[in-house]
């Protein structure tokens, strides 16, 4: 298990590098999800294997998506001659590298299921979900107070005011 | 079953919080510098499940889940503001967007 952990470690640790100090966007928006991803396995490790789960479905499903849709919406550093240079095996060697290291350790902990025993003391989601709603039932509802202030406020922040102007007064 | 010192991943998890603040200082770029805020997010809430797992309690994992509440709210509004500072100075650079500071 612990090769597992200096593996992914290494993984979310480069991909990160890459991600703070890149000059494209999206680029280093890919990178963030690598290093998303390379965490989640260090969650499981960590025998936490419902927010393993949470991580790969929040973060990179959910939370990452806004950020490229609203990178993509900017149109950031595209150029005509994007796509071009996209293709050149310089862009994409890295991240496909430390994808197929994750990879390959998925392949290898699926071809000994057998061989590794199940974690005895790892936290279910089933005691993770008594204690959320029984001793932190306080903090849930709070949560869904924020989460309610953050749909009222994405709202009225992303609203465009509409323009009135006559059209013989605009004077750019 | 895992047999790493907790202080080595306490440590990967200081690395990562480090990783994004350094890119929280050095970038300009706001898109930038709120992927690096997700980082250190992100290095708090694995900080909080090697704790759980130490300890072998769920609380570690409830306090996750908390915190990605919190990071869907201050993504989602984060991301408007952007569009918002976006549609107004057709720039993301966040020194462009001073003018409350004092100019002497």
């Amino acid at each position: 298990m612990n090769v597992f952990f200096y593996i992914a470690a290494v993984v979310a640790i480069i991909s990160t590098v890459m991600a703070i100090s890149g000059r494209n966007a999206i680029h280093s928006l890919l990178y963030l999800i690598l290093s998303l991803l390379a965490i989640s396995v260090i969650f499981y490790v960590l025998s936490a294997p419902f927010i393993a789960a949470l991580e790969v479905i929040i973060y990179a499903g959910a939370i990452m998506v806004l950020f490229i849709f609203v990178t993509m919406m900017l149109n950031i550093g595209l150029e005509r001659e994007a796509e071009k240079k996209w293709l050149k095996p310089r862009m994409w060697i890295i991240p496909s590298i430390l994808a197929a290291v994750l990879l390959l350790n998925l392949i290898f902990a699926v071809k000994n299921v057998q061989t590794i025993v199940p974690d005895k003391e790892a936290i279910l989601p089933k005691q993770v979900g008594i204690s959320l709603f029984s001793t932190y039932l306080m903090g849930v509802e709070i949560a869904a107070i924020l989460l309610m202030a953050g749909v009222i406020g994405a709202y009225h922040l992303g609203r465009q005011k509409k323009k009135v102007k006559h059209r013989f007064l605009e004077t750019n | 079953m895992l047999t790493v010192p907790v202080e080595t991943q306490i440590l990967f998890a200081g690395i990562l919080f480090f990783l994004g603040l350094i890119g929280l200082l050095v970038r300009r770029n706001m898109i930038f510098m709120l992927m690096s805020i997700e980082i250190m997010f992100n290095s708090a809430g694995l900080v909080f499940i090697i704790a759980g797992t130490h300890w072998k309690q769920p609380d570690g994992q409830v306090m996750f889940i908390f915190i990605l509440a919190v990071t869907a709210v201050e993504v989602s509004i984060a991301l408007a503001l952007i569009l918002q500072v976006y549609h107004h100075f057709k720039t993301l650079d966040s020194d462009a967007v001073n003018n409350l500071k004092d100019q002497n």
